[in-house]
């Protein structure tokens, strides 16, 4: 024993040894309570993570994920033929629009004097400032288009039907904070563009009976689209509707899986 | 799994040995081990509350016959003491029981055919994450957003459009009065829209039961997607009626 441990020609050469300090380093840390403390039993960051029926339950159970998903679902349920993953490329979209925008955010002022100026120098001043505005842009007109298939494919499905009314409610809602969401951003960059557009369609809103030229008044800060507009429609669409969206979306995914996951096969 | 205690594992081993050597060593000698005829169904059997008892050692419960051979009442020192307190049958509650699933607890869920959300929907969702970022990513690579002249007051655009999303709105205004363009007929496609389910009580999944609902359906979402068609592509100069090939697709992603 001694003497094979002293012989030079079986120590480990120095690739060996650094893997073996580097194996050495990562069971430390996967074996310290701080990474335990983090990383819950059964989580694929812990130290012999193996493909087993009861980890795999712990990945949901034990993890934030356990707020979106339950432990098992239903085996059609996870067929992309059949949700066409609709209503979760919306929410994968209303994700990256967040992370989009508040990158936007650090370069833009609401008002009618410097958005403009903003935006431009975000496409020739900012590191990646026009790729990430156009990928707000693109996300947002997907989004719209991604809800409203969700819709279409949930009324085909039936799915709309008891015990699942309340949800189909509640995804009305979404449809139109979503149509809120795209069109307060469209004015933000006050150009020619978003100025007739918005000023289109706010003049619509003026024909709602009754109380269609208050609301109209409220939204507008004014009679006619200005630098009031402009921070009331920023305000709504970077805090005021995503907080409102994110709520009724809690509603819509915890709806989900109290009506029973989602709905069966035709 | 969780260890068994020690006491638990000594009271199994006796019972089994209990189980096994007593047919051997004569009917009369071991009570405990002959058949339960004495079991009415509701209370416990008498038999086997007291070979529950026997291992404590101590006779049993006043008002009941004292239980198995001397050998279990011997040595003097008891171990376990009896509980103190009986039920009117002399039921004791220590007895542990095998209750078979459904005679007691209404089992509603069925086991179904379910499978692990992990791997098999987070990897579906993953993949559908990183395809729309990839597809974000690349057609804004090579699309810009627009940014037009700085917005002017004075300068009206030749045509003035609404977002792509509300042109089926513009559409109808320049059809219709603007009260039943532009609130009748959305209010009420957004009021029959939300309440679908309260309208249509076919319990039916299967289209071929729901002609009529998807025919509807299919009518109303057709009847925006042409507006907004028409809106996008076929409108010009003063929202005058043209055609695409006639105007040409030029600011077609100012959208
Ligand atoms: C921001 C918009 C929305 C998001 C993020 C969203 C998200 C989701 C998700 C992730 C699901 C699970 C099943 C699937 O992916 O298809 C779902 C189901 C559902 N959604 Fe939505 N949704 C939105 C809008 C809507 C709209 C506009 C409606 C209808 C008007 C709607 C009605 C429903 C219903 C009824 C279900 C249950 C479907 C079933 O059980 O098969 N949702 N939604």
């Amino acid at each position: 024993m001694a003497n094979t441990l002293e012989s030079p020609d079986t120590k480990p050469k120095l690739p060996q040894r650094l893997q073996n300090a580097q194996q050495q380093a990562a069971d430390w840390m996967q074996d310290s309570q701080f990474w335990t403390s983090i990383f819950r039993p059964g989580s694929i960051f812990r130290k012999g993570y193996t493909d087993s029926p009861r980890n795999r339950s712990y990945v949901i159970m034990n993890s934030v994920l356990y707020h979106l998903h339950p432990v098992k679902v239903k085996r059609h349920a996870v067929k992309v033929s059949y949700t066409l993953c609709l209503g979760g490329l919306s929410f994968f979209l209303f994700i990256l629009l967040t992370i989009t925008g508040i990158f936007l955010m650090f370069f833009y002022r609401p008002t009618d004097t410097a958005a403009w100026a903003d935006i431009e120098s975000l496409h020739t001043q900012v590191a990646f400032g026009l790729l990430v505005r156009n990928m707000h842009r693109w996300a947002a007109h997907l989004m719209v288009i991604t809800v409203f298939l969700h819709m279409a494919r949930v009324f085909y499905h039936g799915a709309y039907k008891a015990p699942r009314e309340f949800n189909w409610v509640v995804g009305v809602m979404l449809l139109q904070l979503t149509l809120l969401l795209a069109f307060t951003g469209y004015l933000l960059p006050w150009d020619q563009l978003a100025l007739w557009a918005v000023t289109v369609g706010t003049n619509m809103m003026g024909f709602t009976p009754v109380f269609g030229e208050q609301v109209r008044f409220v939204l507008l800060g004014g009679q006619q689209i200005g630098a009031e507009t402009l921070l009331r429609w920023y305000v709504l669409h970077v805090l005021m509707l995503p907080f409102v969206i994110v709520i009724f979306m809690a509603i819509h995914f915890w709806r989900v899986r109290k009506d029973g996951g989602i709905s069966g096969p035709l | 799994m969780t260890e068994i205690p020690e006491h638990l594992l000594r009271r199994s081993a006796e019972a089994r040995a209990r189980a096994t050597g007593a047919p051997a060593a004569g009917e009369g000698e071991a009570p405990a081990a002959a058949q339960p005829d004495d079991d009415d169904g509701v209370t416990i059997p008498r038999s086997l509350l007291e070979a529950s008892q026997q291992p404590g050692g101590a006779p049993a419960v006043a008002g009941m016959a004292p239980a198995g051979g001397p050998a279990a009442a011997g040595g003097g020192v008891a171990t376990a003491l009896p509980p103190l307190m009986a039920g009117p049958a002399g039921n004791t509650h220590r007895l542990l029981t095998v209750v078979k699933s459904g005679s007691i607890q209404d089992v509603k869920a069925s086991p179904g055919d379910k499978v692990h959300v992990w791997p098999h929907l987070l990897a579906a969702e993953f993949t559908a994450a990183l395809f729309i970022t990839a597809f974000t990513l690349v057609f804004s690579l090579f699309i810009n957003a627009p940014l037009l002249e700085l917005a002017n007051h004075n300068e009206t655009p030749n045509p003035s459009k609404a977002p792509w999303y509300f042109l089926g709105l513009q559409e109808l205004l320049t059809m219709f009065d603007p009260m039943i363009a532009g609130v009748t007929i959305p209010g009420v496609a957004l009021i029959l829209l939300a309440f679908a389910p309260y309208v249509d009580k076919n319990p039916s999944l299967r289209p071929e039961d729901r002609k009529f609902a998807i025919s509807v359906q299919t009518i109303h979402l057709m009847f925006w997607a042409v507006l907004v068609i028409i809106g996008s592509f076929f409108r010009g100069q003063g929202f005058n009626f043209t055609y695409p090939w006639d105007t040409g697709l030029h600011g077609i992603f100012h959208l």
